[in-house]
């Protein structure tokens, strides 16, 4: 094997090979003047001349320079966000489930922690609690918590991502939020399903990842029920979605096909449509 | 294209005297990707470092032990959600450059004048004992030597890295395998700040290389032709 020899002849051939812009007509230089006859040849002007011009190509690459125009800045991000939601859309999976975890994996209960934007308890009265029902429903209405622990109860361990980059595993309990729309008689050809909260959070979610079988109306974590720092009596337990997309202290539920906001944090500049 | 030699001469009266040669070193493609990749990076590590600082740790939460403060000014985006702006915007820049890039080196056989192949092993100490240890220049044969080579190659793996690092910890569940491969959600978001930092020790790296090659060669990837090239 002589590798070396086999680059030698490949690097020759290149060095002979035509030049980008051969030189212009009736400059061409008297034969025998030329240095090296067989290279090809430009004249300083002409060489300077092609530089300029490859300059002049590159230049587009400073458009990029319009996000740092202010004016322009913000709406160009947006679309940037928006484009990376309409991808998020695209990669989530109806069939396709979080990781579950076993029980050694569990982060302690007293590590979970509480990211609360005002409050860590908006002083719900548990014993008058309901959940108010409504938009594209046939069932509209108030729904007590015994309504919705009587539907089956399903437990997962599952992890939960905050937008800020840490990660717990928690264990969470409570009803399919799949079982609930059925029962409440929701038209899941609807877009979306919104929520709101004692503490004025709100959130979105779409009907896909609302009929997902992760999706739970959650009343229990870690086998007990909620605690108040932890949403009491009712939270949502989205596992396929970004931690701020799983409201506390829910106090309505309504199916809907037009969003007039998409959520707390998402109003305010967070991507919409955040899939894990 | 690339490797096309030319002279340049100059003529004096009737007299034509050669004033050197040049070196068509970067095609079109290899420049506008480069130039593309260098802002689309500069501001994924800006806005990357603005998303590290909501959470400055890769342990638990609860304690939360901060591994380093890293200083606003150093940043881009202000705060968490402008950053993910930013980060959510030119991961597409970003990836499409590289994509471009890596797709035309495979396709117009560029990609033999840069990657670092076994034949490059016996050049890397001769050249690493010039660079560092003030030894002999090596004669240049080729446009790019071992070590460059060898710098060239790596970054782009870094570079794949970036991707798909960054890709197991916005999507965890929908690519749990890619997660799961880098040890869980946790471990990728680490990766993902560790190749950043191998990817600004190539950036410092080629810095000083462009600092320390001079004027004409910082120009081949503007204009893509190298005056007075070494070969």
């Amino acid at each position: 094997m002589e590798p070396d020899k086999h680059e030698q002849v490949t690097s020759e051939e290149r060095r002979t090979a035509t030049p980008l812009a051969p030189p212009e007509a009736g400059t061409e230089q008297p034969e025998g003047t030329v240095p090296a006859a067989k290279r090809p040849s430009l004249d300083v002007k002409q060489f300077a001349r092609l530089s300029r011009r490859e300059l002049l190509k590159v230049a587009p690459v400073l458009a990029l320079g319009i996000f740092a125009v202010p004016r322009v800045q913000e709406s160009l991000l947006k679309k940037g966000l928006g484009f990376s939601d309409w991808a998020s859309e695209r990669l989530f999976r109806r069939g396709h489930l979080a990781p579950t975890f076993a029980e050694t994996e569990l982060t302690p209960f007293e590590k979970f922690p509480i990211n609360d934007y005002d409050v860590d308890d908006p002083g719900v009265i548990l014993k008058s609690w309901a959940l108010t029902v409504s938009g594209a429903v046939q069932k509209p209405g108030e729904y007590r918590l015994d309504q919705i622990q009587a539907l089956p109860r399903f437990r997962q361990n599952t992890r939960h991502v905050c937008v800020e980059g840490w990660d717990v595993i928690g264990r969470f309990g409570g009803a399919r939020l799949s079982d609930f729309l059925k029962m409440i008689e929701a038209d899941t050809s609807a877009r979306y399903i919104t929520v709101s909260c004692s503490d004025d959070y709100y959130e979105s979610l779409d009907m896909a990842t609302a009929l997902h079988p992760q999706t739970l109306l959650c009343y229990e974590m870690y086998d007990r029920p909620l605690t108040r720092e932890h949403g009491a009596p009712l939270r949502l337990n989205v596992p396929t979605k970004i931690g701020y997309k799983q409201a506390k202290y829910l106090t309505g539920l309504k199916v809907t096909n037009v969003l007039d906001k998409v959520g707390y944090w998402e109003d305010q500049g967070y991507a919409s449509f955040y899939s894990l | 294209m690339s490797g096309t030699i030319v002279e340049i001469v100059v003529a004096k009266g009737d007299e034509t005297g050669s004033a050197g040669r040049a070196a068509y070193e970067h095609p079109l493609v290899v420049r506008w990707c480069h130039w593309i990749n260098a802002i689309s990076l500069f501001v994924m590590v800006g806005s990357g470092l603005q998303i590290f600082r909501a959470f400055p740790s890769f342990g638990a939460k609860i304690p939360q032990k901060d591994l380093l403060n890293w200083p606003k000014a150093f940043a881009i985006g202000g705060w968490l959600g402008g950053a993910l702006q930013w980060h959510l915007t030119f991961l597409w820049i970003y990836l499409a450059s590289g994509l471009v890039y890596v797709g035309y080196q495979i396709l117009s056989g560029n990609y033999r004048q840069v990657l670092f192949t076994r034949r490059d092993i016996p050049g890397v100490w001769p050249m690493v004992r010039h660079y560092f240890f003030f030894g002999k220049k090596p004669a240049a044969t080729e446009a790019y030597n071992p070590l460059q080579k060898h710098a060239y190659t790596t970054i782009i793996g870094l570079g794949v890295l970036s991707v798909l690092t960054g890709i197991a910890i916005w999507k965890p569940v929908q690519f749990s395998w890619l997660a799961w491969l880098m040890g869980g959600f946790h471990w990728a978001r680490l990766w993902h700040f560790l190749v950043m930092w191998a990817m600004l020790a190539f950036v410092f790296g080629h810095l000083v290389m462009v600092v320390l090659h001079g004027w004409n060669n910082f120009v081949s990837m503007l204009t893509g032709w190298k005056k007075d090239p070494e070969y």
